[in-house]
């Protein structure tokens, strides 16, 4: 597959090693997201947008986007080892996580020049910020239900309604919209469309969102007779779903074309242990106790699943008996595996496990109690868990739908 | 901590796995597999035969002992398919038993007992005993020496495949140091082999009686490589069980799958209930994981450290996912489940040996604790 030498892509992988150990920011003095769902203040923001502006102009992200769009124009294989350095050095996390996950590789896939002209580079050097309109205040899961309305005007689009849980909405440029141009198609699915609609027009007003942890990172989006130009419709009306559908593939990895670098920081495994080291039960640590060191081991075992799933569903024989399977567990296998790693954090610590971010006496200053509750970003973002399993039973599994 | 594991499957793997997916369906339809439960033997000889032709017992051992020159890695695809079609036969214990002479027998035994189970002669291990401790070092059983004989005592269980075996390798104390024998079965004495009531009606296991027994001091393997061997055979065997569970594991969820998408209540299929619906998607989740672990585990054997670790995870991971998905089974054929003509008891009970030998899930947990935290 990779035409690139041995020796250029050991040279690249010493480049960029050098290159992240020279530029990765120190921590700052404020708290940093672990998440692209968890900026909720400008200091984050800014702080994140220079991080991967700095990034991309070294070349480390859209190393495999076309080179006339903004990107490097490598192979796939280069921006790989980049984001392997970028991970290794344990920078900040990338900031315009919907530009460089879906909305990007989703333009290059199916725009036209213009928009992939007009929207490409400024993705990858987070000038433009962009995010997600999929799921509406009455219309969580069932997203095929959406019911904000885009009617035609002249030369422009009318939209009226309501989205919720926009990730990065109140810093965003444009924003991916699943809208419902026909309300009388034959079914569903064939009423919406798909539009790449400019945030900075009258009528969209963005309302921060408060999560369970006090903090912000979403907004709920208000269209009020909001007129974006008729270019902003993505393909043909009446291919929102098929849009969409193709978004969501993105979202979930199943489908390649990312920029690169990461938009989660992972929780070190290395840290639980260090947390059960720490952590007294009966005056020995936890790590002791023959029950937590069942667990522990069972988390093990479990973070290695995800990454052997993960390189197994590149092996064609070992993964063609159902080949979406793969692929279509994968978020909801790491989004719970987090979940129940946080939640277990709290269990080793006895009565510490009441503690909280700001607490001096907080284990790791409460960054697992934070972690546990924002973790349910992951399980119920995106298609909750629950949904996942109805996914995975009527698309792997062949059964009925519910 | 190192979280990422290493898999790869080689060209010979992905032959054998292509072979054995068409074989091991065709010569054992359960109808079969049925008919084969209240076989005294257990397993058809022609199907034997044909095995043995296709070089798959010597797929382990080395060419100049007549075998394929392949290792275990390349057994893995082989018995995983068995599993799945719950073939029945002493494949798998004439492959341990080969490896206990390949690792721990004096060269005079390689080239005596390896040719001729290359080819098809059935030998099996008999490490376990009435303690039913999974520590092989574990061991009761005596071996004392008398002149140019050893006198053995003690009884042996889950001998696998004992009736139909040529050879049958036991670990005894001799001295009191482990200590690993061959016994020709036609110098053991009818009554001394009893065959044992077992959960999995597909196979046939026995319970060795040593007492009175004697065999020549050449019997012996080489005493300088038995914990090695032990250990290897642990390793070993929980790698091909493994194997077997995955298999057993696809198959199950499959056959649960059909009912799902074919039984109706309540004027629905009942596979659009998410009260089944998520459980058997977790049961399947939990398939593809211990596949991974599973060829992770055959990828990484030989490395010293690393195959172990894999190895423990692989057969943690099938055992938790067999048994979830083969209880399941049961559960969701409602009363169909409950009745013997439902296949889903032949995979639970399956789980349940596959589990109970060399090591349950916890147990392979607590030894990863020791050897990660």
């Amino acid at each position: 597959m990779a035409n690139a030498s041995e020796q250029e892509l050991k040279d690249y992988r010493e480049e960029a090693a050098a290159w992240f150990k020279e530029n990765t920011p120190a921590e700052p003095d404020f708290m940093m997201p672990l998440t692209f769902m968890e900026v909720g203040t400008d200091q984050q923001f800014n702080f994140l947008r220079d991080w991967q502006n700095k990034v991309w102009e070294a070349g480390y992200l859209g190393a495999a986007w076309p080179k006339q769009y903004g990107g490097g124009g490598l192979e796939q294989v280069f921006q790989n080892i980049a984001t392997d350095e970028m991970r290794k050095a344990n920078g900040p996390i990338m900031l315009n996580a919907i530009g460089i996950n879906w909305a990007g590789p989703l333009i290059l896939d199916m725009g036209s020049d213009e928009e992939k002209e007009r929207y490409i580079k400024r993705i990858l050097s987070a000038e433009d910020i962009w995010c997600q309109g999929f799921s509406e205040p009455e219309n969580g899961s069932d997203l095929g239900n959406a019911q904000l309305k885009a009617v035609r005007e002249g030369d422009e689009w009318v939209l009226n309604g309501s989205k919720i849980w926009t990730t990065q909405g109140n810093y965003a440029k444009y924003m991916i919209l699943l809208a419902r141009t026909n309300p009388d198609a034959e079914n569903k699915y064939k009423g919406l469309s798909f539009f790449l609609s400019p945030m900075d027009v009258p009528g969209i007003e963005t309302v921060p969102i408060r999560k369970l942890t006090g903090e912000y990172g979403f907004t709920q989006t208000f269209f009020t007779d909001a007129r974006i130009p008729a270019d902003c419709l993505m393909g043909e009306e009446g291919q929102g779903w098929l849009i969409a559908m193709r978004t969501l593939e993105y979202e979930r990895g199943a489908r390649a074309g990312q920029a690169g670098g990461y938009i989660i920081t992972m929780p070190d495994a290395a840290e639980i242990f260090d947390l059960a080291k720490d952590a007294k039960r009966g005056g020995a640590p936890a790590i002791d106790d023959p029950l937590i060191r069942d667990e522990l081991v069972k988390f093990l075992i479990e973070a290695r699943s995800m990454d052997l799933c993960h390189k197994r569903s590149r092996i064609g024989p070992l993964s063609q008996d159902k080949p979406m399977s793969l692929p279509l567990m994968s978020k909801l296998v790491s989004s719970e595996f987090y979940r129940e790693l946080n939640q277990f954090a709290l269990s080793i610590q006895g009565t510490k496990a009441a503690y909280y971010v700001g607490e001096p006496d907080a284990h790791d200053d409460g960054v697992w109690q934070r972690g546990y509750l924002n973790a349910f970003s992951a399980t119920i973002g995106g298609g909750t868990s629950q949904i996942q399993r109805n996914i995975i039973g009527e698309h792997v599994l062949g059964l009925p739908k519910s | 901590m190192e979280l990422r594991g290493a898999i790869g499957f080689s060209e010979e793997q992905a032959d054998l796995l292509d072979v054995a997916v068409n074989f091991c369906r065709d010569k054992s339809p359960v109808d079969k597999v049925r008919t084969l439960l209240t076989d005294e033997l257990g397993y058809d000889p022609a199907v034997w035969s044909e095995i043995a032709e296709l070089g798959w017992l010597g797929i382990a051992i080395p060419e100049e002992f007549g075998g394929v020159g392949l290792g275990l890695a390349e057994v893995v695809p082989v018995v995983e398919q068995m599993g799945r079609n719950l073939m029945a036969g002493p494949f798998v214990s004439t492959t341990l038993a080969a490896q206990a002479i390949l690792v721990g027998g004096t060269d005079s035994q390689k080239a005596d007992l390896l040719p001729a189970m290359a080819s098809g002669t059935a030998a099996t291990l008999a490490l376990s005993e009435d303690h039913a401790d999974w520590d092989l070092g574990h061991i009761d059983c005596a071996a004392f020496a008398d002149g140019d004989a050893l006198q053995l005592s003690g009884t042996k269980t889950f001998v696998t495949d004992a009736a139909s075996a040529e050879w049958i390798i036991a670990s005894v104390n001799l001295d009191s140091a482990p200590a690993l024998i061959v016994i020709n079965r036609s110098t053991v004495p009818d009554g001394a082999i009893r065959r044992e009531t077992v959960i999995d009606e597909t196979r046939r296991s026995y319970q060795l009686c040593l007492d009175g027994l004697s065999v020549p001091k050449t019997s012996l393997l080489d005493s300088s490589k038995t914990a090695e061997t032990l250990a290897h055979l642990h390793l070993a065997s929980n790698l091909l069980l493994s194997a077997e569970m995955c298999g057993g594991t696809a198959s199950v969820i499959d056959y649960t799958v059909d009912y799902l998408q074919t039984r109706k209540q309540f004027g629905k299929m009942i596979g659009s209930y998410q009260a089944l619906k998520h459980p058997i998607v977790d049961a399947h989740v939990g398939y593809e994981k211990a596949r991974s672990h599973l060829y992770s585990a055959a990828y990484t054997f030989t490395q010293q450290g690393e195959g172990e670790i894999a190895t423990r995870m692989a057969k943690s991971t099938a055992s938790d996912a067999f048994s979830f998905a083969a209880d399941r089974a049961i559960q969701f054929h409602g009363g169909f489940g409950f009745t013997y003509d439902c296949d889903a008891q032949l995979y639970r009970r399956r789980a349940i040996w596959c589990e109970a030998m060399q090591g349950d899930g916890a147990y392979h947990r607590k030894k990863l604790a020791d050897l990660l935290l």
